[in-house]
């Protein structure tokens, strides 16, 4: 068990990071994503809702490089812009949901007994509330609104996230080294952020690079019921949606916008994995 | 996907006279005060009325969801089965051999699976398997040949995420003091892991299943319109749009008292399969 | 769910290999279709499109509900089934008066029930008693109004006898109607289900007259008096009907059964067509025509359907309370290039707000494409206004794929033609319904199909105050207009009343027509007399399945 700062925690987890190959192409590619995302739009010679009603269903080629799809509209700008959404979803949401849930699951769980008990049940209830007549009402009560789409999938992501840092923190909470920082008389606050949290922070990566491409296809399905984005503004998951039905007929709606969807969700993976690895305080030990 | 508008373009664009809007407020009891149409409802839920459904004139609440629920059922343990029977080996050889080939295959695969939502995944297993080679139907829920695509398209998913999470907990508990120890004196590494570590491996995998059990039981709206199965996940999004709120109510309370129970569940689980759980009860 | 013993897994694994092989031995790669057993069984298998809200034909709203309600149940006239033009039905002949306002209905002896029981004149006063009766609030009660004092015993002013309402059993096979005044449609009329009969012991058990939602509609409990009978229906899954031995013309129904199977989505409903699911798919997605003409060229069927896509201004907010700013809006868009390019499906485009043809009646086209002229009133609007550019206009739809794809086109001619930023909002139905006859809309996507072969039922919509209108216009000689056409015994007059219609909407547009429908199906060669009608009415008992080519 480590009782370093914190500096040269990060300092270690960043060179342990960057010996990590696969990671290292990982944060390349995903800031090559991003960057496109940002940029694309302004590169690109279309605009993402420029339509052409006679160049519609166009494969690839010179003029359009990604193609064109049944209105016209030049895929590569729909894409790149696509990007700017799904990341900007995928990302803040994933940030919300575990800010609030981990520090909901570690707390019920390191505090136990009936609090605890009762906290988990107040999950199960929220568990309880299916996730479109939340949106739904929400949308009803506020009007549409990008930020609250945010706030909306945030908010049902974080259930899951609280659930498991409990479970680890149950877990952990009966340890040696926890036992020992208790004996040392440390204070609560101490050991829930300097001794739990980087224990946790395995099993909460991990998660959180599988929340990052269930939120984005949470805004597909959004999009898919009618309460996503709105039209013309493209995102990745209601792309690929729109490729997958017409996938038959011109597949290249589909593959483009899902390479890089796939692209941006290997990368997260990876570079997950490699962040697990670099920040477990026991792999320091190896 | 879904021409989502009830009958499309067509119907129900008749304006209703507000004087017959009040008629059919009143049929259902909407036109009383909130807290007695409260009260009204918990005393018919004790006797295990639901109450009528708004958008299918006729049924019960109860009897719509006593008939979805055997189908929902049967899609959710199949599904279940096929994501924990490909998800926790799969796991269990990445993390076994961690950084090689065997780790980076199956979490590609995994991965694979992630990207390819259902509406993807669905349509494609479709083509290959009912389209192209004629082996199983393409849609519907007759017999047990009509069972294998929506089943596997929804296993599969979740397979991607028991193989994660499988292999995370793996590697958080092969760290352990306690299954180091166990290797140190010689066990062999198929013992450490039956023995010692796959108890606490699967814990993230057993949290994660109470949620996705109840999410695979309660329907899934997008399986079910793709292979038009006539499951509760249809309920849960028709009823939040028609405002038929008996059925919203109805719906509701049934997942809630599912999860309540599969949550119950997997805390059991939880307390057998961790020694260390166990102890602080 | 302990699965945590390796031992166990390679059991479990062989298990599941098994159950694989299991699953596709019963499946038996060699099992027929429903297609091909069809002609055996004699059943036909519909897409339905979506689960009927209700099975009772006097609360029922939609289309397919109509499509099950026909198999059901008959009126006191039946439908022709190529022109739809009224033969027989329950009645076996007809009487009018000379001043059109009274019908004598003569009812066969031998129709009955389907459990057996006689039908007669006395169902059906019951059955226009039940829809009119304020209590039950039925939504197309007003399909009613027409009968001499029906309204006002509908709106609760006076009991039934006391309104003296002009439906009378005279004699227990005599049925004499009563009309307010003359109405050249009126048999038309007949063949909507709100005219329907219901079966009256039935209704009592079941407490139903004044009461919606009771389960006499469902099957075992449902009589009816049409060519076939309820015997199964399962929601969201299918509802089975098969024929009706106790039909007065049984002897010519030829299918003995239909299914109907609610798919809603597009894509899963052309599979289900494709693997020989399904005989009659209820719609086709405008994306696939090319790939199906190219592959189905003989099963893909366009078909004429009464019906016109427009989209509402609100007149009483601006900009559109500018007459300047909705002329420019429609003229602006290129009808033509929309059918042509965006819709595909053979669809034509509107000119007219009533589609020509229409019970005979062609009106002048007048909603024309003149992107120049449309700048040029724009320019003027925002100059008197002071304005640099209009403000982002909102234009509301319900959510789907069709109605987002004609949205986003029109963006882009707007976009083009006139450089107005446009701002989608698409609402799920409920929403949309309540938000639009709100009026808190400044552009709403709307569609109308005639509930009869008359420009009335296109035209009456416009009229000031009605509930349909939702612009917020109000025109006195429109309502003058309107009234005139709907009443005149004179074709001429009535046309030319029509057309006075016609001509005011074109110079106020309140209403944007954009194209009329065309019903796309894909129907299997094995139908037979299934035959294109204007209102996608096909009376079953005159469909057969037979393998001979078509002549």
């Amino acid at each position: 068990m480590s009782l370093e700062t914190s500096s040269s925690l990060g300092r270690d987890a960043w060179l342990r990071l960057r010996a990590n190959r696969m990671s290292m192409i990982s944060l390349f590619i995903l800031i090559g994503i991003a960057f496109v995302s940002i940029f694309g739009p302004a590169l690109s010679s279309y605009d993402y809702d420029q339509q052409n009603l006679d160049r519609v269903f166009e494969s690839p080629g010179k003029d359009h490089i990604f193609g064109t799809d049944n209105l016209g509209r030049d895929l590569f700008a729909r894409t790149t812009y696509g990007g700017r959404i799904s990341l900007a979803v995928g990302l803040l949401a994933t940030v919300v949901s575990l800010v609030i849930g981990v520090s909901y699951g570690m707390f019920s769980g390191y505090i136990g007994g009936r609090i605890d008990t009762w906290m988990m049940r107040a999950v199960d209830v929220l568990y309880a509330l299916p996730f479109t007549i939340f949106v739904i009402l929400l949308m009803v009560l506020f009007g549409r609104n990008f930020l609250l789409l945010f706030i909306a999938i945030g908010a049902v992501e974080w259930l899951t996230m609280a659930r498991i840092t409990r479970a680890q923190t149950m877990n952990l909470k009966k340890s040696e080294f926890i036992e020992a920082a208790r004996a040392l008389g440390y204070s609560h606050g101490r050991i829930l952020f300097r001794h739990l949290l980087p224990n946790l922070i395995g099993p909460i990566i991990v998660y959180a690079t599988l929340t990052v491409p269930a939120v984005m296809l949470l805004e597909a399905v959004l999009s898919f019921l009618g309460l996503g984005i709105q039209a013309p503004m493209s995102s990745w998951g209601s792309l690929i949606k729109e490729g997958a039905e017409k996938m038959d007929a011109a597949p290249w709606l589909l593959l483009f916008p899902g390479i890089f969807f796939c692209l941006s969700l290997f990368a997260l993976n990876f570079l997950g994995d490699g962040l697990r690895d670099a920040l477990d305080p026991k792999s320091s030990k190896d | 996907m879904t021409r989502y508008a009830p009958g499309g373009p067509f119907d129900a664009e008749k304006a209703i006279p507000q004087e017959i809007k009040v008629k059919l407020e009143s049929h259902f009891g909407l036109d009383r005060p909130l807290f007695d149409q409260y009260l009204l409802y918990l005393k018919n839920l004790l006797r295990g009325d639901l109450g009528p459904s708004f958008k299918y004139s006729g049924w019960e609440v109860s009897e719509l969801i006593a008939t979805a629920f055997p189908v929902s059922l049967t899609l959710g343990v199949l599904s279940l089965g096929i994501a924990l029977f490909i998800g926790i080996p799969a796991g269990i050889m990445a993390a076994l051999r961690k950084n090689t080939w065997l780790d980076y295959l199956p979490m590609s695969l995994s991965m694979a699976g992630i990207c390819l939502p259902t509406f993807v995944l669905g349509p494609l297993l479709i083509y290959i398997f009912s389209t192209q080679l004629g082996l199983f139907p393409p849609l519907g829920w007759y017999g047990p040949s009509d069972w294998f695509l929506p089943s596997f398209t929804l296993g599969l998913f979740y397979a991607a995420y028991v193989a994660r999470l499988t292999r995370a907990g793996m590697l958080e508990t092969l760290q352990q003091d306690y299954v180091r120890t166990a290797r140190a004196k010689g066990a062999t590494p198929w013992r450490v892991v039956t023995r010692h570590a796959l108890r606490g491996g699967l814990l993230p995998v057993v949290t994660y299943l109470g949620p996705a059990f109840a999410g695979l039981v309660s329907g899934s709206f997008v399986i079910e319109s793709i292979f038009f199965i006539p499951g509760l996940g249809k309920f849960f999004v028709t009823a939040a749009f028609n405002r038929d709120y008996t059925m919203v109510l109805g719906t509701v309370l049934f997942y809630a008292s599912l999860i309540i129970l599969l949550n119950l569940l997997v805390d059991l689980l939880q307390a057998w399969i961790d020694p260390k759980a166990r102890q602080t009860r | 769910m302990h699965s945590n013993s390796s031992s166990n897994k390679q059991t479990h694994l062989v298990g599941l290999i098994g159950l694989l092989c299991l699953a596709w031995l019963l499946q038996g790669c060699s099992q027929p279709s429903n297609v091909e057993t069809a002609l055996d069984k004699g059943i036909l298998h519909f897409g339905l499109g979506a689960e009927p809200q209700h099975l009772d034909p006097h609360l029922a709203t939609s289309v397919a509900a109509h499509n099950i309600l026909s198999a059901l149940l008959e009126g006191l006239v039946s439908e022709h089934p190529k022109t739809l033009k009224p033969v027989p039905g329950v009645a076996h002949r007809w009487e009018q008066s000379k001043d059109g306002k009274t019908y004598i209905f003569y009812l066969r002896k031998d129709a009955h029930w389907s459990n057996g029981d006689p039908l007669t004149a006395h169902d059906f006063v019951y059955s226009f008693r039940r829809i009119l009766n304020p209590n039950l609030g039925a939504q197309y009660a007003s399909m009613l109004h027409p009968l001499k004092n029906a309204r006002l015993y509908h709106e609760g002013k006076k009991t039934w006898e006391e309104a003296k309402v002009g439906a009378v059993a005279t004699d227990d096979y005599i049925l004499e109607i009563t009309l307010e005044h003359s109405i050249p449609y009126f048999l038309e009329l007949l063949n909507h289900y709100s005219w329907f009969p219901v079966h009256r012991p039935t209704l009592e058990k079941f407490e139903a007259f004044e009461k919606m939602g009771t389960p006499w509609t469902k099957p075992g409990n449902f009589v009816g008096n049409g060519p076939f009978r309820l015997i199964n229906h399962q929601i969201n899954s299918v509802i089975s009907v098969g024929k009706n031995e106790h039909y007065w013309d049984a002897s010519s129904v030829q299918l003995k059964g239909i299914r109907f199977y609610p798919i809603e989505a597009v894509d899963t409903e052309e599979r289900a067509y494709r693997a020989g699911f399904l005989h009659l798919t209820q719609s086709v997605s405008a994306d696939r025509i090319d790939f199906l003409k190219e592959k189905y060229p003989k099963e893909l069927h366009f078909e004429p359907y009464l019906g016109t896509y427009f989209y509402r201004f609100n007149l009483k907010s601006p900009p559109f309370d500018d007459l300047r700013v909705r002329q420019a809006f429609s003229l602006a868009i290129n009808r033509q290039r929309l059918v042509d390019k965006v819709l595909k499906g053979g669809q034509s485009p509107a000119n007219t707000f009533t589609p020509p043809g229409t019970g005979g009646f062609y009106p002048k086209p007048q909603f024309l494409y003149d992107p120049q002229k449309a700048k040029q009133l724009l320019d003027s609007y925002l100059s008197e206004k002071g304005l640099e550019r209009l403000p982002p206009v909102e234009l509301t739809y319900n959510t789907s794929e069709g109605h987002k794809k004609v949205a986003e086109a029109l963006h882009g001619m707007w976009k083009e033609a006139l450089g107005v930023e446009i701002r989608l909002l698409n609402m799920e139905w409920k929403v949309f319904l309540s938000t639009v006859s709100k009026g808190e809309f400044s552009l709403a996507r709307a569609g109308w199909i005639g509930d009869y072969v008359d420009p009335h039922t296109f035209l009456h919509m416009w009229r000031s105050g009605e509930g349909l209108n939702m612009t917020g216009w109000a025109n006195a000689p429109y309502d003058q207009a309107l009234k005139l056409g709907e009443t005149s015994n004179s074709e001429k007059e009535r046309w030319e009343n029509f057309q006075k219609c016609e001509d005011l909407l074109a110079m106020e547009f309140p209403v944007l027509p954009l194209y009329f429908y065309v019903h796309l199906t894909l129907r299997h060669p094995t139908v037979r007399g299934w035959h294109p009608t204007l209102l996608d009415h096909h009376p079953y008992k005159h469909v057969y399945l037979s393998k001979e080519e078509s002549p």
